[in-house]
């Protein structure tokens, strides 16, 4: 089945900057799709790529199968792209540019009711005919959601949907991505936010200095990361930590001790026999596996780590 | 309909056209109102200073050889303005990203900002002559020629201001182009004036400026008398139209400053 993002070989470049090398992402159908990196790693500088708002210097990108340059029309009537910026028109309310967007791909008033729909369910009712200047950020966000599913895409691209955003906010996206995506859309997004991607995405691409440096579903690539943390707590802080547990250490207040541990090289009983041959008491332990924050990081930047109780 | 069918690519089209309209006609104070006070008043100060004293065709008064220069230059800088000002507007707002992630082409985008422009140009002449014919009578030697100017006019303006809207960065190389380009070009191309009462070298240079053809073909249609052939005024405005049509099209077609 042709993948509902197929992304092969981009080059881009702005003067001396590298933005994107290589790059090649496959985006299954139906899939919900994570694009991570951090700032200036080109996760922009692709969607926008794939948008057609920028052109490629090498390589190819396909929606759904269709040609972003050669078959343009159809790649643009299978995405739908919730832009990064809060841009509108300030011209319009809510309802016309909702009729104006629908009327750039090709639909006329048939399409009034699916334009209401999405008034309705991104609760713009009571704002449908507001000038979108007179809107606060957080609607101004959900008119973009809008916009960009008014001719109905197989293909949604949010980039950075929640940034800035208040809680109640972020939480009624999430709810409003997930419903998109049990709908049969692919989506695909762009977080800050980690637990977000962790939260809603089932495969990742991780971009970093505008190169691909994993893609793999969620699982798979928090398995990469092969260390968890131990809080620990001591029934005296002051207790001198053996030598051979000191280079674990990661956080240590008062009697409260964190370390990371190497999934197969240290293992947890091995640190508790050496604590208790080193007379110090443990009252109570937690373990916390990693999240996708670690893997990030370890991806993008952070030094590596190796297991020292081997 | 198939959703990338000829039907869906007009509607697409005739939706950004109509978008440019109802974009102009929601602040109708500053774009059709403002001109028309503007032409007027140059009306009344030249006619009244100049009328009785000067005769530049026979048998046509000053402020009736003034009416259709006036008009003429409402169209230039309303439809420039039109093109110019919707697309730096949405260059600097961020919302042109709404069209261009449409499947509209280059040349429906053309094609929209182009019309929108004709629209609104024809409309600023069509307020100035209405008022103007309350003082005075015009006469339609030739109406063809009234409709044809009218029309290319303001089409060939609507896309010089597409091309300075794609090219400017900011409002200030807009207001340069627009000052240093458009207004001079259109003062100097005979509104006020006939190019025979010019020295010698003035004449040779008018006939350099696309827009004395413009007002002359014009007037043509209504006095059936004109400083040139209006077969050449007619020929030297397809040029200019078809010359600045192929380097617009050309700049949207490769994304110039508007797709990176």
């Amino acid at each position: 089945m042709t993948n509902a993002l197929s992304i092969r070989g981009v080059f881009k470049h702005f003067g001396d900057l590298r933005a994107l090398r290589d790059v090649s992402i496959s985006v299954p159908r139906g899939s919900f799709f994570g694009l991570l990196g951090p700032n200036g790693a080109g996760k922009s500088t692709l969607i926008n790529i794939m948008s057609g708002l920028m052109r490629a210097d090498a390589g190819t990108v396909a929606v759904m199968g269709h040609d972003v340059v050669s078959a343009y029309r159809q790649a643009r009537h299978a995405l739908g792209v919730v832009p990064q910026e809060l841009v509108y028109d300030p011209f319009f309310t809510v309802r016309e540019m909702l009729r104006l967007q629908s009327g750039y791909f090709g639909h006329g008033p048939e399409n009034h009711a699916w334009i209401d729909e999405l008034i309705e369910t991104l609760s713009l009712t009571d704002k449908a005919d507001t000038n979108l200047h007179d809107l606060s950020g957080g609607m101004k966000r959900r008119v973009l959601i809008a916009q960009a599913l008014v001719h109905k895409p197989e293909v949604v691209v949010l980039d950075e949907p929640t940034a800035g955003v208040d809680v109640e906010l972020r939480q009624a996206l999430w709810q409003f991505t997930r419903r998109l995506h049990a709908d049969g859309r692919t989506i695909l997004l762009t977080t800050h936010y980690l637990e977000e991607a962790e939260a809603l995405c089932e495969e990742i691409a991780i971009l970093n200095h505008g190169q691909v440096v994993a893609q793999e579903s969620k699982q798979a690539l928090l398995a990469r990361y092969p260390y968890r943390s131990l809080r620990l707590t001591l029934a005296k802080g002051d207790a001198p930590l053996p030598e051979s547990l000191r280079a674990l250490v990661v956080e240590q207040q008062e009697n409260c001790l964190c370390l990371r541990l190497h999934k197969t090289r240290d293992p947890i009983v091995k640190v508790l026999q050496t604590l208790h041959a080193a007379g110090i008491e443990v009252t109570d332990l937690r373990t916390e596996e990693a999240g996708l924050e670690e893997v990030f990081l370890d991806l993008t930047g952070a030094p590596p780590a190796t297991g020292i109780l081997a | 309909m198939n959703a990338t069918g000829p039907g869906s690519r007009l509607r697409g089209l005739y939706t950004l056209f109509a978008k440019e309209v109802w974009r102009f006609m929601k602040v109708f104070v500053q774009t059709i109102l403002t001109p028309v006070v503007t032409a007027l008043l140059y009306l009344l100060v030249f006619g009244q200073a100049l009328e009785g004293n000067v005769e530049i065709y026979a048998g046509v008064t000053y402020t009736a050889f003034l009416i259709p220069g006036l008009m003429m230059m409402s169209i230039i800088q309303n439809a420039f303005a039109n093109s110019s000002s919707s697309l730096i507007q949405s260059k600097m707002m961020g919302n042109l990203v709404f069209v261009l992630l449409s499947p509209i082409s280059s040349l429906e985008f053309f094609i929209a900002f182009t019309a929108a422009a004709v629209v609104r140009g024809v409309l600023v002449a069509l307020a100035v002559y209405l008022v103007a014919i309350l003082f005075v009578d015009l006469p339609f030697a030739a109406p063809w020629a009234i409709l044809v100017f009218a029309v290319l006019g303001s089409a060939a303006l609507g896309v010089l201001g597409l091309i300075a809207g794609v090219w400017a960065e900011k409002f200030d190389q807009l207001a340069g182009f627009q000052n240093f380009f458009i207004l001079p070009l259109s003062f100097l191309s005979g509104v006020f004036y006939s190019i025979h009462s010019l020295p010698g070298i003035w004449q040779t240079v008018s006939q350099f400026n696309p827009f004395f053809y413009l007002i002359d073909g014009f007037r043509f249609g209504f006095f059936g008398q004109s400083d040139a052939d209006p077969l050449l005024s007619l020929g030297v405005t397809l040029i200019f139209l078809v010359a600045l049509s192929a380097l617009a099209l050309l700049m949207l077609q490769k994304g110039y400053k508007i797709r990176g």
